[in-house]
Order: C-alpha cells, then sequence, then structure tokens
C-alpha cells in the first residue's frame, strides 16, 4: 500500500515536473509581451519620446508573440499546479479563456497593421491593448503569494 | 430551595441582564446632530469624484458591465465569503426597489453607520468600516450624483447565510468592535495636504483596506497589519501586501504607484488582474493628484511583512 502511494506521488511528481517546461515558456511569452508594451507605456506616460519606429517594431513583435499562442499546448489540464499563476478557471470555463485569447489577437493585430504614427494616436492604442491584458487576467490568472 | 435550583434561577437572571446588555449594546446608533447638519445640501458634480473614489460600480452594477451600463445600479454581484454568499441589492434611483425614496439622512445613516432606513443593522460585506471614515458633505455629494443616476426595476436575491450570521442584531456586536470613524495610520501635525488627502481617499472612499488587510478570526480587519496583504475573502490566491515592508511594493516609486493606479501596468510591465481591475479602471477616473495622493501615503504607511502565509515552495502532493 505505502510502495503504492510513493508510486502514485512519484507519477503526480513527474507529471508536475513535465509541466514545469511548459509553465517556465507561457511564463517567458508573458514576459516578452509586457517588455513589449512597456516600450508603449513609457511614450504614453512621458518617460520617453515619442519614437514612430520603436513603436512599429514593438507592435509587430508583439502581434507575431500573441497570434503565436496556442491554448492546448500552452494550458494543458493539469498545469494550474506549480509555479504558475494560471487560474484553475482557465480549465473550468476553456471557451472563456480561448474567447479572451481570440480579442488579445484581435486588438494586436489591429494594432500592429497600423501602428500610431504619433503620441495622440498611440495613447488609444496602449489603452485597448492594456484593457485586453486586464480582462484576461482579472478572470484567468490568480496571484498566489 | 436546593442549590441546583438556585443556580438555575441566578443563571436564567444573568442570561436575563445578559439579553438585555445584548440587546442595549446591539442597538443600531444613528449620526448625531452634528454629523447631520455637516451633510448640507450636496453637489452632484463633486459627488461624482466621490462615486468612482468608493467604487460602487464594482459590486452594484452588473458583473461585467462597462460605459452607461456601470451606471445602473441594479445590483445582484454575489460576494462568496466564508460567511455565507450576500448579494449586492439594488441601489439605483428606483423607488420601490432602490433608494430612489430615501432622503439624504438616510443614506448618510447607511453610510456613516451602516444603519438602513428601518433601523437594521447592515452586514459589514456593504464596506461600510471604511465609508465610515468618510466626511458627510462628501456623502451628502455622493447622494445628489447619485440622484442623477437611472432608476431600474429589479429586486436582488436573499443572501444565503449560516447561523448565527443570519441574525442581524448580532452585528451590533461586531460594530462596536470594528466600526470607528477615526483614521487608522496617525500621521505627524502639520503633515503635508497631500498625505492626508491620501489618507483619506486610501481608508475611506476607497475602501482598500478592506482587501488589503487581513482580518482577524472575527472578520475585522487587523489593523496592527494595516494593508500588509491578505488571503482573498473570495475564492483561492492572495491579495498583495502594498505596504513598503517585505514581500511589499518598497521597490514602487510613488510614481510606479500613480502610473499602475492609472494604466493598470506595474513598474515591470506586468498587467493588473483578479479583483483589482475595477478598482483600478476606477481610480483611473479621479484626478492625477487623487492618485498621487494615494501613492505618497502608501509609501508612508509602516511597512509589514506580508499577511498572509507563504506558499509552499513545491506544490507537489505532500500526503
Ligand atoms: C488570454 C489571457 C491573457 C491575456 C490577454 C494576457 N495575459 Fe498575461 N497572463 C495570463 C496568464 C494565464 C498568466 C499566468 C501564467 C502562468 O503563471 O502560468 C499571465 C501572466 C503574465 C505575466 C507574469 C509572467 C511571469 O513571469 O510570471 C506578465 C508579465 C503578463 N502576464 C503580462 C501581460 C501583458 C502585458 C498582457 C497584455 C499585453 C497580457 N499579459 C495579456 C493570461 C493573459
Ligand atoms: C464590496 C461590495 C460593495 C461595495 C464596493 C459597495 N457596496 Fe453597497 N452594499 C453591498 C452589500 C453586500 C449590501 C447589502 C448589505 C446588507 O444587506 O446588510 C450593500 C448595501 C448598500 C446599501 C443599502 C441598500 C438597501 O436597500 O438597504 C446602500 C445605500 C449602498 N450599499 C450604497 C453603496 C454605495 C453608495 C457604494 C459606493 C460608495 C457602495 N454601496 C459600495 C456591497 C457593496
Ligand atoms: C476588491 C478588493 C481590492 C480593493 C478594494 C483594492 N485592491 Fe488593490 N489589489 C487587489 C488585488 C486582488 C490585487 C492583485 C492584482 C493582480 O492580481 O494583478 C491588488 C493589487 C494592488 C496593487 C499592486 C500590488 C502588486 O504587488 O502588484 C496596488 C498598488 C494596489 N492594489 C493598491 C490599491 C489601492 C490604492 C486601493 C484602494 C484605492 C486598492 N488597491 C483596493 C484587490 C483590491
Amino acid at each position: 500500500m505505502k510502495k503504492f502511494v510513493i508510486a502514485v506521488s512519484a507519477i503526480a511528481l513527474a507529471t508536475t515536473a513535465a509541466f514545469a517546461d511548459v509553465i517556465a515558456d507561457r511564463k517567458a511569452v508573458m514576459k516578452e509581451n509586457g517588455r513589449q508594451v512597456g516600450v508603449l507605456v513609457k511614450m504614453v506616460q512621458g518617460e520617453a519620446d515619442f519614437d514612430a519606429a520603436a513603436v512599429m517594431a514593438a507592435l509587430t513583435k508583439l502581434n507575431e508573440n500573441v497570434q503565436a499562442i496556442d491554448v492546448a499546448a500552452s494550458f494543458p489540464p493539469g498545469s494550474d499546479k506549480g509555479d504558475t499563476t494560471a487560474s484553475p478557471k482557465i480549465w473550468e470555463d476553456m471557451a472563456g479563456f480561448q474567447a479572451e485569447v481570440d480579442k488579445f489577437k484581435a486588438v494586436t493585430a489591429e494594432a500592429a497593421a497600423a501602428p500610431a504614427q504619433s503620441l495622440e494616436a498611440l495613447k488609444p492604442q496602449v489603452a485597448a491593448i492594456g484593457q485586453s491584458c486586464s480582462s484576461c487576467h482579472e478572470t484567468y490568472r490568480i496571484k498566489k503569494g | 430551595m436546593n442549590l441546583p435550583g438556585k443556580l438555575a434561577i441566578a443563571a436564567v437572571i444573568a442570561a436575563g441582564i445578559g439579553g438585555l446588555a445584548f440587546w442595549y449594546l446591539t442597538e443600531p446608533a444613528r449620526i448625531d446632530a452634528e454629523a447631520e447638519a455637516a451633510l448640507g445640501t450636496g453637489d452632484a458634480a463633486r459627488g461624482e469624484r466621490i462615486f468612482w473614489a468608493g467604487g460602487c460600480t464594482s459590486c452594484h452594477a452588473r458583473p461585467k458591465s462597462e460605459g452607461e451600463a456601470l451606471l445602473q445600479l441594479v445590483g445582484g454581484v454575489q460576494l462568496e465569503t466564508a460567511f455565507g454568499t450576500f448579494v449586492a441589492p439594488n441601489i439605483s434611483q428606483d423607488v420601490n426597489d432602490g433608494i430612489g425614496a430615501w432622503s439624504r439622512e438616510e443614506f448618510a445613516n447607511a453610510m456613516l453607520k451602516g444603519v438602513s432606513p428601518s433601523g437594521r443593522h447592515y452586514y459589514p460585506a456593504f464596506p461600510y468600516t471604511s465609508y465610515a471614515r468618510m466626511r458627510p458633505t462628501d456623502v451628502a455629494d455622493l447622494y445628489a450624483f447619485m440622484k442623477t443616476l437611472p432608476a431600474v426595476a429589479g429586486r436582488t436575491p436573499d443572501h444565503t447565510l449560516d447561523f448565527p450570521y443570519n441574525i442581524r442584531r448580532g452585528i451590533g456586536l461586531w460594530k462596536l468592535l470594528y466600526v470607528d470613524d477615526a483614521p487608522v495610520i496617525a500621521v505627524d501635525e502639520g503633515s503635508p495636504e497631500q498625505l492626508l488627502l491620501g489618507r483619506y481617499l486610501v481608508e475611506g472612499p476607497g475602501h482598500c483596506g478592506e482587501c488589503h488587510t487581513p482580518r482577524n478570526i472575527s472578520g475585522g480587519t487587523d489593523k496592527s497589519r494595516w494593508l500588509a496583504g491578505a488571503v482573498a475573502a473570495e475564492g483561492d490566491g492572495v491579495i498583495p501586501n502594498i505596504t513598503s515592508g517585505e514581500g511589499g511594493i518598497g521597490d514602487w516609486s510613488e510614481g510606479d504607484i500613480a502610473s499602475y493606479l492609472e494604466t493598470g501596468f506595474t513598474p515591470d510591465f506586468d498587467s493588473v488582474g483578479g479583483s483589482m481591475v475595477e478598482v483600478q479602471k476606477n481610480v483611473a477616473r479621479l484626478t492625477s493628484d487623487d492618485r498621487a495622493a494615494i501613492a505618497a501615503y502608501l509609501k508612508a504607511v509602516p511597512p509589514h511583512p506580508n499577511g498572509y502565509p507563504a506558499r509552499p515552495s513545491t506544490e507537489t502532493p505532500s500526503d
């Protein structure tokens, strides 16, 4: 009996370990999104000068990253355990989560197709992108301390 | 009479006195004449700021509302807590289902004393524990602003609470312990106006401490760990420490805090999430001076280590 418990724990351990890479990868993607958005936010907040070329570069990179998000590959069932802030709600409501991803893809595609040429035009673009980040984080992410 | 008999009578008398004391202590208190006089007539334009600072829409608008729909305060948001499920009621101007028939004084008693027009205690799921620190004039302004909002019909379901939490009178005792209009954090005489404004916004209308401060066993906020972060009252997860203590936001500048409240991005460009999203959207509607004041206050509150237990270092099954 004890052996059986140990075996089960080992399997649990092994699956958690297997998801470690998936989790690390999806977090790296998110961090990278944050970096690109950071370039834009700094301009909006007046910490950096408006630079159309940098805006275009950041939006292009962000959009490439976002279009590559594959929910099935990056959020397999069970990967809410481990070093992650993904909420179990993702797996309780996969369709809702997918809808947030689709919205995110649409918003970044639209911005990348027409990168802002002025600070005034950048503000609503950044606001729309920020809205899609927080809308998903509101429901599908949870800080665990 | 034998001894057990005498004891029994003594117990009944004691219980009677206890019951009287209970009844007396739990008697709903109303605002005093001074506060009532201080209400004034109210100004709707000024009241809009208080409305967003107070975050009424987070609980009293339909979940996930945006734009004009935010102003339809029809209620319905469910708050699932350890005591049971609370449902935020309709506070639109509908005279039957909402608060359209309320006087300014009745509204002030709800906000500042947690007492209904018929003299019942409200549950502190309605954060009057913080609103009690609001200035009467701000409450009157808020009342005037809310008068400009639409009347929407519709009754919300009742709360579903476990015994003994379903006995409203009992809240009276709890209120004696935990409702206080005095500021939480003492600041030095002659402190800058900005710090005082920040304290007012955070401790009063902003009710930031209701989520960010750990609670003791009876559900009161633990003021000795003010804003130290807490286990979330609803669902799992934690609310972060927003003091400068270990695990908190000591490495955020005042500008970082103000910028987070305005844009929803952290200093390392993570995005706001969870129940803070609604708060951030509301605070983004205030002026940059208000946000700077909140930031100045957060930098001035005493630092505390995290008010929630550390996460186990491995999440692999331990049993
Ligand atoms: C479709 C949902 C969704 C959208 C949209 C989204 N995120 Fe996330 N984000 C998540 C989830 C889920 C996690 C938790 C990942 C984990 O820990 O496994 C996360 C985590 C993060 C993290 C922390 C990564 C780490 O190292 O722990 C950052 C930073 C971040 N997101 C930034 C952003 C920014 C910036 C945007 C908008 C440009 C954004 N996110 C949009 C779902 C989303
Ligand atoms: C965290 C959620 C929450 C927030 C934020 C909140 N309320 Fe409430 N409110 C409630 C709940 C729950 C009740 C019901 C309390 C009870 O039944 O004892 C309530 C009750 C009320 C009542 C009494 C209604 C009645 O029919 O008796 C009024 C008035 C009210 N709230 C006004 C406000 C105003 C104004 C704001 C913003 C400044 C606000 N509330 C913010 C949750 C909230
Ligand atoms: C309804 C509960 C609630 C209320 C009220 C609330 N917060 Fe928060 N707050 C949160 C949660 C949850 C987070 C974590 C957000 C996330 O997951 O990204 C947070 C995060 C924050 C952070 C960022 C901390 C970090 O380490 O990322 C700051 C700063 C903050 N809140 C300030 C405030 C201020 C100022 C107020 C009052 C105006 C306030 N909060 C009111 C729930 C709340």
